[in-house]
């Protein structure tokens, strides 16, 4: 796009209150660990907003490692990654806050503060937005509170909040988790094998609570996972990793077997499902 | 295998060797251990019963041996923290300040505290401040080695988490590390405060505040009646500080 | 939502955590009043002390060979303690341990007698030992003897209580008289630990008989309280210095030692 016609698209997209889309941009993105590892090789794909996408692939594909470049919890080697039109692979300190602000992330195991109770875990997903001086003397506003409590409540676990974290369920623990991502009121969440430690019902507890932020919020929403079935279940959109290169991106509806024996490398087992559905 | 166990049993008769070094040069021989048994006894005899009329000036002086403990291991609880972060290695900036950090802890902890106590008497006199400053400096490194080894030993995925959410150095270190270490800083902060009260009985011994003071004095003088309350005196606070302690500990996990 | 409830009992919670917070405060603050706390009076200390390592540098290094009898010493008198009190403490570390001896009302006496042998300080009772057996070694090697056989007892008494049951059941139930069982099994588990207490409070020894001279109890400290009465600080701080050696390099030979035990 030239410079012109950018601005153009930019200003209309802003007079309609649209965001700039795509939303997310992977361009070329490399990671080679120290050792020599490559576990990203030249990934480039686009991610529009609101959309619902679930990775897929093996255990070392280069899952968790994509969805870390994206908000640089881990720094890619070469390579853009655009959000919201800023390239974040290029974004100094203090911008790079702003822009993780904007993006909530769960992982597989919690990382909740143990001692502290639910609602202060949740309220600390709003220390983005928050004066130094004001995080270190717990003067969270009513505004703070308030999001912090909606965002409980949203994954119907505010009876617990003033429970210890180390008090709760594994499944109430991701629950907590993914209420401090909404307490940031992200434009995007990151999911990363968020249900690999719980158990089957409550995989699907934990996958339709995603499901249903992204169709009520809107907020685009990228999950790892490698169990299929449930890829299959919740997905809009599936992208294939292998070996550190995308090998597959298309719609849920087009997967079938023979394309997750493609992306895997080999045939599908018993521990690539998760089993277990409710109902 | 067998290497090893030829280098068990040369190690051992190195080590029997080295204890019966240990008896010679001493003046130490059977006959001197053979009055000296008995001479203790006798004395021990005489601590009983202890001076009770003695009890008010005893007890003045233990309150003023538990502020020593009170306020030594408090100054070193806290100055410990800073330490305890900037010796750790997943948490401070650089593995020199790492290294230096761990050699100046080690350097005050091998430095004996009576020792720091004559040395600093020199500067503000005889008497307890003296003794505060010097616990509270020992306490210090003592405190700092382990501080660091709680820091080392933190679940860095809340770290993670706080940092993807966007908060900076300082925010991520006070929501997700801080309430990690608090809890085990404190109880090992407890633990030093009873290892603390008897360092403090002790300190009078070389003049710098407590109840050594006036056990000192009574010992020169062979009161054992008095020196009897006096031990009487530290066996109780001791007894308390520990039982007080140990349930503190309990509540914090 | 039920917080109308959880808000009263948060309420009379945190007043409560005030309050004990407050009590905490008031002591602390008697406690600043009460040891005659004074900055001013630091500050003003501060150009004494520097004086006072002025005059101690340099180091008199040709003092070394005159105080390495005192060095050894101090050395012999922090093993001997050290050996003598874990010896005294093998019977009563099978006295102390519950899964040993079964006779509960001897198992808490024991207990409650090295609690009260642990309360009593090593400097103490060193300066004790002095007053009666005069100035020397041996009160010295007695007091910490007393002192190590405390710790040494409590600890192994206590991962002795840890111990596995299994061997023990076994060899009791094919009637082996309890002197067997100890010996097969439960020696074998405990003795790595012992022998790691034991290293652990040789390192404590080492650093208390650094300084028992200090109230005549023998070692290094006799001869450095005797150097800082006579004003010769350079000859102090040779023995600091040394001192400073001694202790970090067994501190080292010992943690060495001990990770080789685990």
């Amino acid at each position: 796009m030239e410079a012109g016609e950018k601005d153009g698209v930019l200003l209309s997209a802003f007079l309609s209150g649209q965001v700039y889309s795509p939303l997310i941009e992977f361009k070329n993105v490399t990671k080679e660990f120290p050792g020599g590892v490559q576990a990203l090789k030249g990934v480039s794909l686009t991610i529009k907003d609101g959309e619902f996408v679930v990775i897929v692939g093996l255990s070392g594909a280069g899952k968790s490692t994509l969805l870390r470049c994206l908000n640089r919890l881990v720094e890619p080697t070469s390579g853009q990654i655009i959000i919201d039109g800023v390239d974040v692979t290029a974004a100094k300190a203090a911008e790079l806050r702003k822009v993780r602000t904007q993006i909530g992330m769960i992982f597989q195991s919690f990382n909740l503060v143990k001692r502290s109770s639910a609602l202060r875990n949740v309220l600390s997903g709003r220390l983005g937005s928050m004066s130094t001086l004001d995080s270190l003397l717990g003067n969270f506003s009513k505004e703070d509170i308030a999001v912090a409590l909606e965002a409980l409540a949203r994954v119907e676990i505010e009876d617990k909040a003033n429970f210890r974290a180390d008090q709760l369920s594994g499944g109430q623990q991701q629950r907590v988790s993914i209420a401090r991502a909404l307490a940031q009121q992200p434009k995007i969440i990151l999911a990363d094998e968020p249900v690999a430690s719980l158990d089957p019902p409550t995989s699907h507890v934990v996958m339709g609570d995603l499901k249903r932020i992204n169709r009520e919020l809107g907020i685009t929403t990228i999950v790892n996972l490698h169990f299929i079935d449930l890829a299959q279940q919740y997905a809009e959109r599936i992208i294939g990793l292998r070996g550190g290169q995308l090998v597959y991106d298309g719609p849920a509806a087009d997967v079938d077997e023979k394309t997750f024996e493609m992306i895997y490398g080999r045939s599908i087992r018993k521990e690539d499902l998760r089993g277990g559905d409710d109902e | 295998m067998k290497g090893r166990r030829v280098l068990g049993y040369v190690g051992f008769v190195l080590f029997l060797v080295t204890v019966w070094w240990s008896t010679t040069g001493l003046d130490i021989n059977w006959e001197r251990v053979m009055t000296g048994l008995p001479g203790a006894a006798a004395i021990v005899n005489l601590m009983f019963p202890p001076n009770w009329g003695y009890a008010g000036d005893v007890g003045g002086r233990l309150i003023e041996t538990i502020h020593i403990a009170i306020v030594g291991t408090s100054i070193g609880a806290i100055l410990a923290i800073p330490f305890g972060f900037l010796a750790a290695i997943n948490v401070s900036r650089s593995r020199l300040m790492v290294g230096f950090g761990k050699s100046l802890l080690n350097a005050i902890r091998t430095f004996p505290e009576l020792l720091l106590a004559i040395v600093i008497m020199r500067g503000v006199g005889p008497g307890a401040f003296a003794g505060v400053l010097a616990m509270g400096v020992h306490s210090i490194g003592m405190l700092g080695k382990l501080y660091a080894e709680v820091v080392e030993g933190i679940d860095p995925g809340p770290v993670e988490a706080l940092q993807s959410t966007g908060a900076n150095r300082i925010q991520t270190i006070w929501y997700g590390i801080i309430p990690q270490v608090l809890p085990d800083f404190a109880s090992y902060a407890l633990y030093r405060l009873e290892i603390n009260i008897r360092a403090a009985s002790v300190l009078g011994l070389v003049g710098a505040g407590g109840i050594g003071i006036p056990l000192l004095f009574n010992l020169r003088a062979r009161i054992w009646d008095k020196v009897g309350m006096i031990l009487l005196g530290i066996i109780v606070v001791v007894t308390i500080v520990d039982y007080g302690s140990a349930y503190l500990r309990k509540r914090i996990v | 939502m039920s917080g109308g409830l959880h808000n009263m009992d948060r309420l009379r919670e945190e007043r409560r955590s005030w309050f004990y917070f407050a009590i905490g405060i008031a002591i602390y603050g008697w406690s600043i009043y009460g040891v005659g706390f004074d900055p001013i009076d630091l500050v003003r200390g501060l150009p004494a002390m520097g004086n006072l390592f002025a005059r101690m540098w340099p180091p008199d290094l040709a003092y070394v060979p005159t105080i390495l009898p005192a060095f050894l010493e101090t050395i012999k008198i922090a093993l001997l303690s050290t050996v003598v009190g874990g010896l005294l403490a093998i019977p009563i570390i099978l006295l102390a341990a519950r899964n040993i001896n079964r006779t509960i009302w001897l198992v808490y006496t024991v207990k409650a007698f090295l609690n009260l042998v642990r309360t009593l300080p090593d400097m103490l009772l060193a300066a004790i030992f002095v007053a009666a057996l005069g100035v020397g070694a041996l009160p010295g090697v007695m007091a910490l003897a007393i002192f190590s056989f405390g710790i040494i007892a409590k600890l192994t008494s206590e991962s002795t209580e840890a111990i596995d049951p299994g061997p023990i059941e076994a060899m009791e139930a094919v009637g082996a008289r309890k002197l067997q069982v100890i010996h097969f099994a439960v020696v074998p588990q405990i003795l790595p630990q012992f022998v790691a207490y034991c290293l652990y409070v040789f390192e404590i020894n080492i650093r208390v008989a650094a300084v028992l001279g200090l109230v005549g109890a023998g070692g290094i400290g006799r001869l450095l309280l005797r150097d800082m009465n006579l004003l010769r600080y350079p000859q102090a701080l040779t023995i600091i210095i040394a001192t400073f050696v001694l202790v970090a390099g067994l501190d080292f030979f010992s943690t060495k030692l001990r990770e080789r035990l685990i």
